[in-house]
């Protein structure tokens, strides 16, 4: 019985350091730089879903030849990931890449599409 | 009950029809579904094409091939084996096989080509992901995302229209045009009509490069159409009709 508590205690290690220590509670400080006051859909939406909003956008562009996006709230926006979203997003390394970096999620993107200049801030 | 043979047919019939009532049901409720709106500028009623006055075209001339490279982002990787092109010259004789002659000036004349955007392209035909596809506008596409580099477009295009990157294309661009994306290794590239210039309202760059004029694009859709005119009053020469291609690019020779 005793061994079974010591097992569970030292595998759950990581778990129960991290949260006393902090460290679970740690998220990307991301800068948000934008001019603009809202993006094409609320914050929470586009923190879930940007990646299908993306391939959304990517589809009907690329394959119907289709590039206006009307948003949940009647606004248009041209379907473009350099013009649109990088526009506003002028600090990809601070707000793309540290959220990406941190999930360690790679996406392809931008092997192709074009970042605008940064400007430093 | 005592059912008979003629009276068992009778109900199974009926039963059997019932099956038919669901289908029927949604056909009858089909009117309540929303149709989606077609886009303000939609693709439906255009076929671009493009004509090639050969003889405007000046020998040594190459504003055509740098405007769209360097809008395309096309990289220029200095060797014949890896070369990417989208818009290239290749002489006369080559092109226009069984229509040159010993004695014909033109047969070593460089002479422009590009993707032949056909009407039966074979490139869509055996590209297995879809990646290159047909728009109802006649513009033969890419869609890079989903190019897996099985280069069999290439081996089926009998134009060499298509070029695979070899290599991460990005070191050999003289100056990225931040408007357009580049490619990435592993993915094959061709001409693609402008689709992003048809989109703002503007002709294709190698059209709007062209100072002779040689190059005129248009709708072949649209009655008064310049192309339209140039196709009625020309005797125009495509690239190896006889495949079953449909080329929609039209040589004045």
């Amino acid at each position: 019985m005793a061994g079974i508590i010591i097992f569970l205690c030292l595998i759950t290690f990581p778990i129960w350091y991290n949260v006393t220590g902090g460290k679970a509670e740690y998220v990307p400080d991301l800068k948000i730089v934008t001019q603009e006051k809202q993006c094409v859909e609320s914050k929470g939406y586009m923190r879930n879903n940007h990646m299908q909003l993306l391939n959304e956008w990517r589809n009907t562009v690329v394959r119907e030849g289709n590039r206006v996006y009307v948003a949940s709230d009647g606004r248009k926006y041209d379907m473009s990931l350099s013009r649109t979203c990088l526009k506003c997003h002028v600090n990809k390394a601070d707000f793309c890449d540290k959220c990406h970096n941190y999930v360690e999620v790679a996406p392809t993107c931008f092997n192709c599409h074009v970042v605008p200049e940064e400007k430093k801030s | 009950m005592k059912t008979d043979r003629r009276g068992f047919l009778k109900i199974g019939g009926l039963g059997i029809l019932g099956f038919a009532a669901r289908p029927l049901v949604d056909v009858l409720l089909r009117g309540d579904l929303v149709e989606a709106s077609p886009a303000p500028d939609t693709l439906a009623g255009k076929r671009w094409a493009m004509a090639v006055n050969v003889s405007k075209c000046k020998e040594g001339c190459r504003d055509c091939i740098v405007a769209c490279h360097s809008v395309h982002n096309v990289p220029d990787l200095g060797n014949p084996k890896d070369e990417v092109k989208w818009i290239w010259t290749e002489s006369y004789k080559k092109i226009f096989p069984e229509q040159e002659q010993e004695f014909d000036a033109r047969g070593g004349k460089p002479v422009v080509v590009l993707c032949n955007h056909c009407d039966n392209p074979p490139c869509v035909r055996v590209c297995p992901t879809k990646a290159t596809f047909k728009r109802s506008d006649g513009i033969v596409m890419m869609d890079y995302h989903r190019c897996i580099g099985c280069r069999f477009c290439m081996a089926a295009c009998p134009y060499g229209s298509r070029s695979l990157n070899w290599r991460d294309p990005r070191p050999f661009i003289k100056k990225i045009n931040p408007e357009f994306p580049t490619r990435t290794r592993g993915v094959v590239e061709k001409c693609d009509f402008c689709v992003e210039r048809l989109a703002k309202g503007l002709i294709p760059a190698c059209v709007e490069a062209c100072k002779e004029k040689a190059l005129v694009f248009g709708n072949l859709k649209e009655s008064g159409a310049e192309i339209r005119e140039i196709l009625r009053a020309n005797h125009t020469i495509r690239r190896r009709p006889w495949l079953g291609t449909g080329p929609q690019i039209y040589y004045i020779v």
